[in-house]
């Protein structure tokens, strides 16, 4: 019996985070006080942030691969965990579900999605994508006594189990075609058999398009979204619109730039209908909400479609671009869902957009801060919003798409109507009857940082871009 | 021997009647061994592939398949139990509070 060791150095990140996880969910048995293990697993996420650093390379006979690209959407997960695991830490006592798993099964998603992002084989994609999905469908259904988690959480699970099913029938047929999982080695052999024009394989990115579409949320598979994310613990929404998304996009980015680059045409005929979709879908049904969650969540399948222009220019400043609106996407998303965490109090949801009425007058503070995270969704200069959205476009431009890059900007000026309407709102209206705040000390943390950082991508965008294109120089 | 594209067409009208069932199906655990029909229409196409090429990927990924499937399952019942307990139903139609 000859055993080997495979080299370990590259996948160190997704192993200490492991072992942390479960450390985690052992410890918490002990713990009485649930606030101390949502500590412990922030800083988790920054003892592996340092092991990221230093990892670099490919493992596991080329099924594992660490590079610029996958560390990039590591980071955006760990930003992503670390201010939703704050904004959750009062929420979850309000909502009588302060459970130390909660936090385990954050760490477990976490994992998944980093395992997503660095899959340079169909099998390690899949098996990141249902860790992720699986420890999500739980977190999403994590408000067991009440009706609307739990139908949220049951339609997020059957149709993310449909989709996966979609994903593995794809695989399975690039696998007979192919005879590999291997990403790079699927790029040879469609170039090396002349199967560029073959209709299985066009079946096949047909079927993966379908999953990717269910993970990131773009029309015509984003029907789970609205309901999900209005059903689901509101800390938890904003865990899932950034995290899922971005890795959803990661697989996206990774999968038809290397493994399909040759069929190029035929994935973006593809995901130019699915973008217009995309847009149209969720700025027009948007326009009709009355719950903001619901509406974020029109929102954010609207933010996907523009995102999908960056995959759709298929050269690296579009994909640059697309990871740069990842992470602009994930502080200005994170910072408004901060907001309306805020006005979730006892016995008060505060999820209408009615209960913004005259927030102004009594707390002008939540108001402002609101304000500039509804513009930078919006896209209004000098809001990060406004730089993600021009970097997409530009590289769209830039790559012949002139005319999607003008549907795309129609629809981001509709949506300037639901979201200005709630800074109307906020700002004209005179308060009904006054709302009480709940604010604590992680809710502050992450309203400082989020704002900050959309402020300062805002002004100073060509920080966050440069990480991004270095990021993708051996891609 | 039997040749692939039997089996190949074997998986795929598994996948079909799965796909159907879960279209058509409103209770919510047929929707489920409809969805566990969609993931066994897999494997048979993967196992066929995979001997059809003496390449052992296939079937590690169809045991990968049949785990992740055990696990779906178990977290899908207990989210069916914890909805049964606030509204005993087991009819997606009648789970309907979020709409708009």
């Amino acid at each position: 019996m000859n055993f080997q060791v495979p080299e370990l150095g590259p996948i160190v990140p997704e192993l200490i985070l492991t072992t942390l996880a479960l450390i985690i969910l052992i410890a918490d048995l002990f713990i009485k006080r649930k606030e101390i293990v949502a500590l412990m697993s922030i800083a988790s996420i920054i003892i592996v942030t340092f092991a990221l650093i230093s990892s670099s390379g490919t493992t596991f006979g080329g099924m594992f691969i660490s590079d610029g690209y996958s560390t990039f959407f590591k980071i955006v997960f760990f930003i992503n965990v670390i201010l939703c695991v704050l904004i959750s830490m009062k929420y979850i006592i309000i909502e009588k579900i302060n459970y130390g798993e909660y936090y385990s099964l954050i760490l477990f998603s976490t994992i998944g999605m980093m395992l997503m992002a660095s899959a340079a084989d169909l099998i390690v994609l899949y098996l990141g994508l249902e860790l992720m999905a699986l420890s999500t469908y739980i977190l999403a259904g994590f408000i067991k006594h009440e009706t609307r988690s739990n139908e949220a959480a049951l339609k997020y699970m059957l149709l993310g189990a449909f989709s996966s099913a979609f994903l593995l029938y794809g695989i399975s047929m690039v696998y007979g075609l192919t005879g590999t999982t291997d990403i790079k080695t699927i790029a040879a052999i469609i170039s090396e058999r002349g199967l560029e024009g073959n209709s299985a394989i066009l079946l096949s990115i047909m079927l993966l398009t379908v999953a990717f579409g269910f993970k990131i949320a773009a029309a015509p598979f984003h029907m789970w979204a609205p309901d999900v994310y209005e059903g689901a613990p509101t800390a938890i929404t904003a865990f899932m619109s950034v995290g899922p998304k971005a890795a959803g996009f990661a697989v996206l980015g990774r999968v038809f730039m290397v493994a399909f680059a040759s069929i190029k045409i035929d994935w973006a005929t593809i995901l130019i209908i699915m973008s217009i979709l995309t847009m149209g879908v969720g700025n027009i049904v948007a326009l009709s909400q009355t719950n903001i969650k619901r509406m974020l969540a029109y929102s954010s399948i609207a933010h996907a479609g523009y995102a999908l222009l960056g995959i759709i220019a298929a050269n690296n400043e579009g994909l640059a671009s697309m990871m740069n609106y990842m992470m602009i996407y994930a502080f200005m998303n994170i910072g408004a869902f901060a907001v309306i965490i805020m006005l979730r109090s006892e016995g008060f949801r505060g999820e209408d957009i009615n209960d913004y009425t005259g927030l102004a007058k009594h707390h002008p503070w939540a108001a402002a801060l609101m304000l500039i995270f509804m513009f930078s969704l919006t896209g209004i200069p000098p809001t990060a919003g406004f730089i993600g959205k021009l970097y997409i476009f530009l590289a769209a431009i830039n790559a012949g798409y002139t005319w999607l890059v003008v549907i795309a900007v129609i629809f981001s000026a509709i949506s300037a109507f639901f979201y200005l309407r709630i800074v109307m709102f906020m700002y004209m209206r005179e308060p009904k009857d006054e709302v009480v705040l709940t604010t604590s000390a992680g809710t502050g943390f992450v309203l400082g940082i989020t704002t900050i950082a959309v402020l300062f991508i805002g002004v100073f965008p060509s920080y966050l871009l440069g990480f991004a294109r270095a990021a993708l120089a051996g891609f | 021997m039997v040749p692939l594209s039997w089996y190949m067409l074997l998986s795929l009208a598994v996948f079909t009647i799965g796909v159907f069932g879960f279209l058509t199906r409103r209770n919510i655990i047929l929707m489920f061994m409809s969805i566990e029909l969609m993931l066994n229409a897999v494997n048979i196409n993967l196992i066929a592939i995979s001997h059809y090429m003496q390449d052992l990927r296939g079937q590690i990924l169809a045991l990968f398949i049949i785990a992740v499937a055990a696990a779906e399952a178990a977290i899908g019942l207990a989210i069916v139990i914890a909805l049964f307990r606030n509204k005993a139903t087991a009819h997606v139609d009648e789970v309907q509070e979020l709409k708009g």
